[in-house]
């Protein structure tokens, strides 16, 4: 089963033609996916390893029956890719281009809220896979095996670097939602999801500094999640006003600190690990 | 990027807000002739990028050209919270009667917009959120709607503005929307917002953080970027590296931001062991991770006089381990002799087999290999600390 993304997923990659896009589009296929169609506006009747190429999302959708896009263009022309995808009614979106300006995130993703019939996943993500199922972005594929525990996470390393700590057990789906300071999916609903998949047992939330995310996921995996939860924060050491790497990492005043996220999460019953390390010993723990 | 109020309020003009005449100086005679030039009571303002400035003696009045020279010759060097002032702002001095709070802010909570606007302004308005929250009124911004001049009139009345001037508060909250729009900004704040004797509504003090992820369409923001403050910094950016300079011992280089911070973090706990050894930055080689980069960040990291040892940390994604093993051999190769520091190298995923078996066969006697980044983390420490003690 996993989440959101299935063995009925049918992907196409808007900036197929592009280097990254073309790179991934082939790892992904490589993995297993069913990558059925390729978008760049001006290059349909082009083809990547006999993939075909359509000028727009919908023409695409309606010859391959695609229903997962994931997007690989250049920040400049991201929103306008978004958007064209949610006018689309693609039900799902992952967008792995980072650096793209946060008043533009801000738009499209109002944009596929006023819609309704649009998930967006990231932006500045590496996208989900399901092992062994389906793969959508740039999560290798061969770290892990199927298995149940979930994963949500706002690092893409953190998330490689935990799939493999946990490889013996496997996963149902691996999220990555993203650094940006505005992503389409958050913690909350990849949680949501998860308790609601009989496929997942156990879920890890991996989260990092900046924003409340973190503690209002402890707030709702108190009042909805049963599933055993296992947490992890990163930066711990980060000073204030200091952005990390991710657009969104950055410590303002008292909020946002590694700490607090801890507290609200250990507040939730959710049992949180020093280091990757320790946090896989946790949920084998649990799952032993 | 935060900006200086000399910046914010250069913004502010450039989209029509009501602002006070004054400019921005580097040393004391340039204070004095924009105090002439204003031909009255002056206030000279540090320009720090921190908070509580007022308190530490960073704003003064000035009622004369004089006085001026003074004021600004104390201020200029001054020391506040640990930032040196390079720049006063000198501006007219506004008579005051009333001061409010107005502000824009990237709403993270509600991927949305925020507008936040007071009457009770002059403030930290953290405390009028926590002791007054209803005179604090947040109304949320629909980022496709943006303000609208209706919008703009909801907020004033929202914040209970006298009604004299909804008009003028109003038209001002349009252009600060404005300036979060075209300036790609996450933070617009005006405090305090203030009304004159004469019934003017006036932008006395400004805040604005702009967008870094928007440079590409937003070319003149680059010349607000005053990075003279540290050269490692600097030097690392030149070379479009991902790094930020911290207080500590052993130099971080690994792959993804959320892997390096959890990186210092475990740095930092293993270092508890050994006399408080600290990371000494963050380094993000990114998902690319070829020699070069690995070659460039040694070389940034190896050269920060406060390293003891360095902890390369890589978890091979789509960086391929055997590629990132032979980038360090390269980058001590290119470095030659300059490397004199231990360097302690974990690498996990992607052909890590070929990787390791690459760095062992070169048996450098500056590089180590561990097997677990929590290992690795405590040995690094262990060769910080005894170099550091030595």
């Amino acid at each position: 089963m996993a989440i959101w993304l299935n063995e009925d997923s049918k992907i196409l990659v808007q900036g197929m033609t592009g280097s990254e896009g073309t790179k991934h589009t082939r790892r992904m296929v490589a993995s297993g996916a069913k990558v059925v169609a390729g978008v760049t506006p001006g290059k349909a009747g082009a083809d990547v390893d006999g993939i075909p190429v359509f000028n727009d999302v919908a023409s695409a959708m309606a010859a391959t029956g695609a229903n997962v896009s994931v997007v690989f263009v250049p920040p400049k022309f991201a929103k306008a890719a978004v958007e064209e995808a949610v006018d689309a009614k693609i039900p799902l979106c992952v967008v792995i281009t980072e650096g793209i300006p946060v008043h533009d995130t801000a738009q499209f993703y109002q944009y596929a809220v006023n819609a309704g019939t649009t998930r967006i996943i990231g932006p500045n993500c590496p996208g989900i896979i399901s092992p062994g199922v389906s793969n959508a972005g740039i999560i290798p594929s061969d770290i892990t095996k199927p298995g149940r525990i979930g994963l949500v996470s706002k690092s893409g390393t953190l998330t490689y670097q935990m799939m493999y700590e946990l490889r013996d057990f496997g996963f149902s789906t691996c999220v990555g939602i993203g650094g940006d300071p505005i992503i389409g999916t958050t913690h909350i609903d990849a949680l949501e999801a998860f308790q609601n998949d009989p496929d997942t047992d156990a879920i890890v939330m991996i989260g990092e500094i900046g924003g409340d995310a973190e503690e209002r996921a402890a707030a709702y995996i108190k009042d909805h999640v049963t599933k055993p939860v296992v947490g992890y924060v990163a930066g711990f050491t980060a000073p204030e006003g200091k952005t990390m790497g991710h657009a969104g990492a950055i410590v303002s005043g008292s909020s946002g600190t590694a700490a607090a996220k801890q507290e609200a999460l250990e507040a939730a019953g959710v049992k949180v690990g020093r280091t990757p390390s320790a946090t896989a010993e946790l949920m084998r723990k649990i799952l032993s | 990027m935060d900006l200086y109020e000399y910046q914010a309020k250069e913004l502010f003009g450039k989209h029509g807000l009501p602002i006070t005449a004054g400019d921005v100086a580097l040393d004391v005679d340039a204070a004095v002739a924009i105090a002439t030039s204003i031909n009255g009571p002056v206030v000279v303002k540090a320009q720090v990028k921190v908070g509580g400035r007022g308190k530490a003696g960073g704003v003064k009045l000035a009622k004369n050209p004089t006085e001026t020279r003074e004021i600004a010759g104390a201020i200029l060097g001054m020391d506040i919270k640990g930032h040196t002032v390079h720049k006063v702002l000198v501006a007219h001095a506004a008579d005051i009667t009333e001061e409010y709070y107005v502000a824009f802010l990237l709403d993270r909570a509600n991927r949305s917009f925020l507008a936040m606007a007071s009457v009770e302004g002059g403030v930290e308005i953290e405390e009028v959120a926590v002791n007054n929250p209803e005179a604090l009124a947040k109304i949320r911004v629909d980022a496709l709607e943006g303000v609208t001049p209706e919008k703009a009139r909801e907020i004033a009345a929202a914040a209970k503005f006298d009604e004299a001037i909804q008009g003028q508060v109003a038209d001002i909250l349009v252009k600060m929307w404005e300036v979060m729009v075209a300036e790609d900004a996450t933070l617009v704040e005006v405090n305090p917002l203030v009304l004159t004797p004469t019934g003017e509504v006036l932008a006395l003090d400004g805040k604005v953080t702009i967008d870094d992820n928007a440079g590409f369409r937003q070319p003149d923001h680059a010349g607000f970027d005053d990075s003279d403050a540290d050269n490692i910094e600097t030097r690392a950016k030149a070379l479009d590296l991902n790094y930020v300079k911290l207080q500590g011992d052993v130099g971080i280089i690994g792959n993804g931001a959320g892997l390096v911070m959890s990186t210092l973090d475990v740095v930092a706990y293993a270092g508890e062991e050994f006399g408080g050894i600290k990371p000494a930055n963050f380094l993000d080689i990114g998902g690319g991770a070829s020699a070069e980069v690995m070659a460039n960040g040694l070389d940034i990291v190896l050269n920060d006089p406060e390293v003891q040892a360095v902890f390369v940390n890589i978890f091979g994604g789509i960086t391929a381990c055997d590629a990132v093993a032979n980038g360090i051999l390269q980058a001590v190769d290119q470095l030659g002799d300059s490397v004199t520091k231990p360097i302690v190298a974990r690498i996990d995923g992607n052909n890590a087999v070929e990787g390791r078996a690459i760095l062992n066969k070169a048996n450098h006697k500056f590089i180590e290999l561990v097997d677990t980044m929590d290992a690795a983390a405590r040995r690094v420490a262990e060769l910080a600390a005894a170099r550091k003690g030595a």
